[in-house]
């Protein structure tokens, strides 16, 4: 063709936009995934499976759940349960119609052949897919999760391949997941801690804390340890931030409060006699 | 020696009827957060979901969850939930979860969960299923950075009594049994695979302060005592009018007791009169009168139940308020430094 002396191998007009996609994925997730790949069948080297969550306004993809599917690999072939696929994402919307396919994801670093066919089939659920993988060989001592979309390198007219580029990754929490954060972390607790002990612990780690900021500044000061500006410019902050109120004024408010919550305290030991009562009056009342 | 070791077996196998008691209930990290997920997303709104795991010796493990989907209308759903359940189920065998139901959750706000259906749920779920628990998530809770999940199971004392519908008075104090022991808490424990924790401590470092704390040290917590006592407020109210069915009762059986006594003294004299006249004496007792129908003794679970609710938020706003005695004495400390 005359057109393809000098033709230039393009990347798709979708480069613009997918340059700009993030991905933020939920522990939840990555919890998901570990679970299946430790439970999966022995002669499977990998999981695959389905991602779920939705597109925010500023086309950050959020991955909220996911689902694994059963599937086959042979060498060059994928073999994916397509109605169990679906069975399980109609099975989901039920719950939670917002959760929409955003993309998949597989255990395994890199991106194999058999990958991009899968890819394409998830293509044509999606439009612009994200493919996860999840790295759990832990060589090097580390775990990697990365997320990839995939681009059209076309030549002219023809499409030539598709390539996986990497996009950057933002692992989330909302609230509620970061209290019990540290439980998660370790492999068994013995029990969930209640309110009065995590106070507890709250107050020996501020306690540290500020020991240790303490020894940094009597270090800085008496030129033990190298200055550094930023860090004696945050500090000045966060001690000018604490309120200026008179002795007497905050005095008064806190005494104040703390007579609410005793008044709270002696409140509910009442009722809880009055309940004890009314206890006795009900059940161990005999009529003669 | 075969025939020692066949009847061991055999004893064995006998001796597995006897179950031991539940003592722990061993969650797996995924659950929790599913759980979490859940009830957050959807709050207000009050949730519920299915637990599966593995029942063993003393521990119930709960190894993964699926929430069910809200129900709008009573008619059609029915046999959709069922499907739902099945089709889940089946599905998540082919993927080697473990396909047992242990139970199920249900969130709560601020606390309100014992009601007579939790009761009835758990009934049904007993008939099934040999030993189940009911997860407990309050997320309302989660925000002042306590973690709220408990595990509750229904006392057997309190189920055989119920089941033979014999909830009267006498009954209750034969069996000793007061409103405490209805529910039975089960502490709870958490479980993670080893491949899991290893990717959260790389992807989040442990800190020396995390958002948890800086959650905790709020001073505000006045929303949520308010809301509190709005319900316990709500709670005695209910609490007096059960109260006043039962003076109702009481007063209405002084008063048939007293009719019937004089009824029969009636009675008495005038048999007297008959045996004097030389007629048959009339019978002492007389069933078709009104005066003998015996009054129905009201139902005493609904206050129960109401009485655990109060304790329930009573317990809570006692543990708000020691967290922000010392939050406040902290506040103080800093200050005067």
């Amino acid at each position: 063709m005359a057109a393809s002396d000098r033709t230039v191998l393009q990347f798709g007009p979708s480069s613009a936009v997918t340059s700009n996609i993030t991905a933020k994925v939920h522990p939840l997730v990555i919890f998901n995934i570990s679970d299946c790949y430790v439970r999966r069948p022995d002669q499977a080297e990998r999981v695959i499976g389905t991602l779920l969550g939705s597109v925010l306004p500023d086309g950050t993809v959020d991955i909220r759940n996911s689902y694994v599917v059963p599937h086959n690999e042979f060498s060059d072939q994928v073999a994916l349960d397509i109605e169990y696929h679906h069975t399980m994402l109609k099975s989901h919307l039920k719950v939670n119609p917002q959760e929409v396919i955003v993309g998949w994801f597989s255990t395994g670093l890199g991106v194999t052949g058999g990958s991009a066919l899968i890819h394409e089939f998830y293509c044509r659920e999606v439009p612009n897919p994200v493919h996860l993988t999840v790295g759990t060989g832990f060589r090097n001592g580390e775990g990697t999760v990365k997320a990839y979309v995939s681009v059209n390198l076309s030549l002219g007219d023809r499409q030539l391949a598709a390539q996986f580029q990497e996009i950057p990754l933002d692992l989330r929490m909302i609230e509620a997941e970061r209290v019990g954060f540290d439980i998660l972390k370790s492999t068994s607790v013995d029990k969930l801690p209640s309110d009065l002990e995590g106070m507890e612990v709250l107050m020996e780690r501020l306690l540290t804390l500020i020991n240790d900021i303490y020894k940094y500044v009597d270090d800085t000061v008496e030129g033990h340890a190298v200055p550094d500006n930023s860090v004696g410019r945050i500090l000045s902050e966060t001690v000018a931030s604490l309120p200026k109120l008179s002795p007497p004024a905050f005095d008064k408010l806190v005494n104040d409060s703390l007579q609410d919550q005793l008044l709270l305290l002696y409140l509910s030991s009442i009722t809880r006699t009055q309940l004890s009562l009314a206890e006795k009056l009900n059940t161990a009342a005999q009529m003669p | 020696m075969a025939n020692t070791m066949a009847r061991s077996f055999l004893q064995v196998a006998a001796a597995e009827e006897v179950a031991p008691p539940l003592r722990v209930v061993q969650i797996e990290g995924l659950v929790m957060l599913k759980i979490i997920k859940h009830c957050k997303e959807f709050s207000p709104a009050l949730v519920t979901g299915q637990l599966l795991g593995l029942d063993v010796g003393s521990v119930l493990e709960v190894t993964n969850c699926f929430p069910f989907p809200i129900q709008e209308e009573d008619e059609e759903i029915e046999a959709d939930g069922a499907n739902y359940q099945l089709e889940m189920m089946r599905c998540l065998r082919e993927v080697n979860v473990d396909n047992n139901t242990v139970g199920w959750y249900q969130s709560t706000m601020l606390g309100c969960f014992q009601t007579a259906e939790l009761i009835e749920t758990f009934l049904n779920y007993q008939e099934n299923i040999r030993r189940c628990v009911c997860i407990i998530y309050d997320p309302s809770r989660s925000n002042q950075g306590a973690l709220a999940f408990k595990a509750l199971k229904l006392s057997d004392s309190f189920m055989d009594l119920y089941r033979s519908n014999n909830f009267t008075g006498e009954k209750l104090r034969e069996k000793n049994l007061s409103w405490v022991d209805i529910f039975e808490e089960i502490p709870v424990k958490v479980s993670n695979s080893a491949l899991i924790s290893a990717f959260m401590t790389e992807l989040e470092p442990d800190t020396p302060v995390t958002q948890r704390d800086y959650d905790r040290l709020q001073l505000s917590s006045s929303p949520f005592l308010e809301r509190n006592m709005e319900f316990l407020i709500e709670c005695m109210d209910d609490l007096s009018v059960e109260q006043q069915k039962f003076q109702f009762y009481y007063r209405s059986l002084t008063r048939q007791q007293a009719q019937q006594q004089s009824w029969l003294q009636k009675r008495r004299d005038e048999n007297k009169a008959r045996k004097a006249a030389g007629e048959e004496p009339l019978p002492e007792e007389d069933p078709s009168n009104p005066i003998f129908k015996p009054i129905p003794e009201p139902p005493r679970l609904e206050s129960f139940l109401i009485a655990n609710r109060i304790a329930n938020y009573c317990n809570q706003i006692n543990g708000v308020t020691g967290q922000s005695f010392s939050r406040l004495y902290l506040t103080k400390a800093l200050h005067d430094n």
